[in-house]
């Protein structure tokens, strides 16, 4: 356990180490001027928006792999897998030269007048890629465990396929799908590596929080880094915490039924 | 069979299941397939002899030799510690054992940068630690010991993450068996529990290995960017590509796909085995 503490809690109290010598003068001054403001902005508004395109297709992905036999299920599901086991550098690479004018996607973008790269759109695809896995790896359990029963006996009741999937599925996926879109928000705040190649990094419009840190540092801001470092870890370990709290209450509120 | 005539009531229309079939491969192909295919179609693009130069210069090579000595370092040590939270959290009580397992989660809370950043606060110039290294000439940011310290707290939570569940569904029955029929307790852990998580372990080393080498955003804070002495892997593929090396960077990053490739088809492989380990037990079962 000694190790825990020198891996996980030194480095972290020093961070709050570092917090604690700056003023609160300082520390507002720090985090809140135009440049930090915009990139929360663009970190939190990226992200909420992957999170909710993750949760509407992750959803329909998590179903169709757990319900629908089709050739090739194992495969794509295998594949859901991709962008967690791959090196975020990678990703961003591969993103930047799809969305690119002159990439695959991009190109036909362009000509309908979207401009996907070094945008905040390019921002939000990166991280839609990254956060899809947790979506359908946190709703695809759910699924499994779903009792067929309880969609039976609504269907004999006389309820169509859509009222029992209302009534009787959907209550029973929701707090996953909370869960997962907690999961990609969290992890889209932090993401560095995706982000930097497809988003232009210019400051004020396309720069994440997660890169001005990177950016202060680079300068030896040193105290400029951690003020933005804690709102940060403040904010994703709010939702890790929310997370935790949510599930406790499924599974006591399980254990009474 | 109970059931099996009312199974079409909640078998969805089949309209329904095409479209939705549809639209969720048209999603992954779009958004996870595309990309992944993108790397190697780019990085062969000038053909096999320039993928095959651009994995082999003298560069390329010392940012292999970089990464595979890091995850060389990170891993066997991770292992070892997962190892002993997952053992210690499962197999005994004990107070305070909710906080421990979340602050072994911490490190996937917390974004890639910020990991880098507390090591370059603790041992960089500034840091804490930073005055007294330099009076001792050892240097930790911007040169290898960085790199593998930012790389471990990283990596800290893989192992521990994938045994912890695995263990605690398992039960301690057999464990308790082999302690009545005189077994100590390293015997037991070797002979026992190891065996029967090998799979799972065998999982969480992959995946703590995975991330290890492919590692971007905390080790390019501590890193320094030095070529030829402090770029990794991931490092050097973000350098071909600012340079506009497309095809070099992608030919590079093509390895690290192979590498993600290598740990899609060991969890693919720990499923079945861990099926397998099931199937036999449900069968038996009064």
């Amino acid at each position: 356990m000694a190790y825990l503490g020198l891996v996980v809690l030194i480095p972290l109290s020093t961070l709050a180490l570092k917090a604690s010598s700056l003023s609160w003068d300082q520390f507002w001054a720090l985090t809140t001027g135009p440049r930090a403001l915009a990139s929360y902005r663009l970190s939190f508004g990226t992200s909420l928006a992957a999170a909710g395109v993750n949760v509407v297709f992750g959803a329909v992905l998590a179903w169709v792999l757990v319900r629908y036999p089709f050739p090739g299920r194992s495969v794509a599901d295998a594949i859901v897998d991709i962008p967690f086991a791959l090196p975020t550098a990678v990703s961003g690479i591969a993103l930047t030269a799809l969305y690119a004018s002159n990439g695959w996607f991009g190109g036909p973008l362009e000509r309908l007048g979207v401009k996907a790269a070094f945008s905040p759109l390019g921002v939000g695809i990166a991280l839609t890629f990254i956060g899809l896995p947790f979506v359908v790896r946190t709703v695809q359990p759910v699924i499994e465990e779903l009792d067929r029963e309880m969609e039976e006996a609504a269907a004999v009741l006389g309820a169509g396929r859509l009222q029992t999937f209302l009534r009787v599925v959907f209550p029973e996926m929701l707090p996953a799908l909370i869960t997962g879109f907690a999961l990609s928000f969290a992890r889209g705040l932090g993401e560095y590596g995706s982000v930097v190649f497809i988003s232009g990094n210019m400051p004020g419009k396309t720069e994440i929080a997660p890169l001005l840190i990177m950016t202060r540092l680079e300068q030896y801001d040193y105290p400029g880094a951690t003020a933005l470092a804690v709102v940060l870890l403040l904010a994703s370990l709010t939702i890790l915490l929310a997370i935790n709290r949510l599930q406790s209450f499924v599974r006591a509120r399980g254990g009474m039924a | 069979m109970p059931g099996r005539s009312t199974v079409h009531l909640v078998d969805d229309p089949a309209w329904v299941r095409w479209t939705l079939t549809a639209v969720a491969l048209g999603f992954l192909t779009l958004f996870v397939v595309a990309p992944t295919v993108l790397v190697f179609v780019e990085g062969l693009k000038r053909g096999w002899q320039v993928y095959v130069d651009a994995l082999t210069t003298p560069e390329a090579r010392d940012a292999i030799r970089l990464t595979l000595i890091t995850a060389a370092i990170a891993v066997p040590l991770n292992t070892a510690f997962g190892l002993a939270a997952a053992w210690w959290i499962t197999r005994f009580r004990w107070k305070g054992k909710t906080l421990v397992v979340s602050l072994i989660d911490l490190p996937f809370g917390v974004s890639p940068v910020i990991s880098g950043m507390v090591t370059v606060l603790l041992f960089g110039a500034p840091g804490l630690l930073g005055p007294w290294l330099q009076a001792h000439d050892i240097r930790i940011v911007f040169a290898l010991p960085g790199i593998v310290l930012a790389t471990i707290f990283v990596t800290f939570p893989f192992v521990a993450r994938e045994l912890i569940p695995f263990l605690e569904t398992q039960g301690t029955e057999e464990e308790e068996a082999a302690h009545i029929l005189g077994a100590g307790g390293w015997q037991i852990f070797f002979r026992v529990t190891l065996p029967n998580i090998k799979w799972s372990l065998l999982y969480g080393v992959i995946l703590c290995n995975a991330r290890a080498m492919g590692e971007f955003g905390a080790v390019s804070v501590v890193s320094g960017h030095i070529r030829g002495e402090t770029n990794t892997v991931p490092l050097y593929v973000e350098i071909l590509y600012n340079e506009y090396s497309f095809a070099a960077a992608f030919s590079v990053a093509s390895l690290l796909v192979l590498l993600a490739g290598v740990t899609l088809a060991a969890k693919k492989l720990v499923e079945w085995k861990a099926r397998d380990l099931r199937r036999p037990e449900t069968g038996s079962a009064p």
